[in-house]
């Protein structure tokens, strides 16, 4: 049995770089739509939303919203532990909005995000933007921003935290201790 | 109803709390158990108030509520409840099952097992009903109120709309009026405030309050005020008309002049004290109109919190249970 002690993280490179790279590609999207507004996906998209904002000065309003209730395998999960409120401050109706998540993986959180985004109206366009695309898809599901492509092990994890001093990512391998 | 971040420490997001896999009363629920379920209800409250009002989360999960006593707002509370998480709910009633047929408990909840459900809640007359179906049966169980005994999805909903308000139940003196015997929302409000570290008080005409004290830390008190001195929140209960006999009372309206919730009152309570009420109300009776609409009333409240406390049981349980 692996305790957490014993988990090795890897230091995956430099998240502002990757923020810079993203906040390029972000950028015509936002002088095609100025009007834009923001939603990020619990907790992680949240941070890398707050983090562009700011890199790139954008307007418009951030939500976010919390995709617990809606994963495809909620029912037969455990709960998960933080089930937290989703909160989207301006009316979905219409809108163009840009979605954010710090890492694409299989594509199912994504999945669940469109669905909780939808229950709040139609938005007449949604854009997909996120930090690190690390492959190994299972839904056809493409991001329009990417900050940076990973190679990496399906079962390895990849964790982006915010610190005083911005983002933070790292790489472990494979869980053994049940979930984070 | 505010959704401010709540000063009580929150359960740890990061520690799996254990889930019990049924609900069937507040006495043997530890701290963090009880604060997983408010944090989780806090979730729900933002889900009913959406354009769209259905999370998809307990999609092909089974719900049935078997009632075995009139209820209204209970019932409906956890029908809507279900039906928000998209679980297939079905409704039986006393009147319509086979329970006045002469089928017992038993037999119906091993037929209702038969069907697969994920959970049954579960009201009935007979205090431990829902201890003893859970004992018997593979579905998780939710006590709905069970005789004397408990009700604790009624105790979880207070506790949320407090914290919501107050901020915390730590430190609180919380009053509790009227038929304190025969009321399982008193029992079960009493278990959880006592674990979250509230100060509680019984008050009710003599007869109506248990013969020996539940709790040695509860006072009981056959007067309002010296209950009500200093209190941060009122709950005052329903009286029922066929009890009034018992307390040696004639009629509501002695028991509106004696117990009943009025303005001077309340001047006992400290200022800005929060007035609950399980419902229904009877007005001019147990509460005076001008305390229950009063800008301290928070009634309203309670039902909003009703159905978000709810939806957390729900999920939480169906979640919690592979069928």
């Amino acid at each position: 049995m692996t305790t957490s002690a014993d988990i090795q993280w890897t230091t995956v490179g430099d998240s502002s770089e990757d923020l810079g790279s993203l906040a390029t590609s972000v950028g015509p999207i936002l002088q095609r739509e100025p009007s834009t507004h923001w939603v990020g996906v619990r907790r992680g998209g949240v941070c890398v939303a707050e983090a562009l904002r700011e890199q790139l000065k954008a307007g418009g309003e951030l939500g976010h919203i919390d995709i617990s209730l809606y994963r495809d395998d909620a029912a037969t999960h455990l709960p998960q532990p933080s089930t937290g409120p989703s909160h989207i401050p301006f009316e979905v109706e219409g809108k163009s909005i840009l979605l954010v998540d710090d890492v694409l993986h299989t594509g199912r959180t994504i999945r669940a995000a469109l669905s909780c985004l939808l229950d709040y109206g139609r938005p007449k366009r949604v854009w997909l933007a996120v930090l690190y695309d690390r492959g190994g898809r299972e839904l056809p599901i493409a991001a329009d921003a990417v900050g940076r492509v990973l190679e990496m092990d399906p079962d390895h994890h990849l964790e982006v935290t915010t610190g005083d001093d911005g983002l933070h990512v790292r790489r472990r391998g494979p869980r053994f201790n049940g979930p984070v | 109803m505010s959704t401010s971040p709540s000063k009580d420490t929150s359960s740890n997001p990061q520690a799996a709390v254990n889930i019990p896999r049924h609900l069937l009363g507040m006495e043997h629920l530890s701290k963090e158990q009880i604060l997983h379920h408010l944090d989780t209800a806090r979730t729900f409250v933002e889900v009913s108030r959406r354009p769209v009002r259905k999370v998809p989360a307990l999609k092909g999960k089974t719900v049935i509520n078997l009632f075995c006593e009139p209820s209204t707002r209970t019932r409906t509370s956890f029908e809507l409840a279900g039906k928000r998480l998209s679980a297939d709910v079905v409704n039986i009633s006393q009147a319509a099952s086979s329970l006045t047929k002469g089928e017992s408990l038993l037999d119906t909840c091993k037929t209702l097992e038969a069907l697969h459900p994920d959970v049954v809640v579960l009201r009935h007359p007979a205090s431990g009903a829902a201890d003893f179906v859970a004992s018997q049966v593979r579905f998780s169980v939710v006590n709905a109120g069970d005789g004397m005994h408990e009700h604790p999805t009624q105790a979880l909903l207070d506790a949320f709309t407090i914290r919501e308000r107050l901020g915390t139940l730590k430190g609180l003196k919380v009053a509790i009026c009227g038929d304190i015997l025969h009321s399982r929302v008193a029992r079960s409000n009493a278990w959880l405030l006592r674990t979250m570290g509230s100060e509680v008080c019984f008050a009710g005409p003599r007869p109506l309050l248990p013969p020996h004290p539940i709790w040695p830390d509860v006072p009981m008190y056959d007067r309002l005020e010296p209950a009500l001195e200093g209190a941060d929140v009122v709950m005052v209960l329903r009286i029922q008309r066929e009890r009034l006999k018992s307390a040696s009372l004639s009629s509501l309206e002695e028991y509106a002049r004696l117990f009943g919730l009025g303005p001077r009152q309340l001047l006992f309570a400290k200022p800005g004290a929060l007035i609950m009420h399980p419902g229904p109300i009877n007005r001019g009776v147990e509460i005076d109109p001008r305390v229950a609409d009063g800008p301290q009333s928070v009634i309203l409240d309670q039902v909003e919190a009703g159905l978000a406390t709810r939806m957390a049981t729900l999920y939480l349980l169906a979640g919690n249970h592979e069928s």
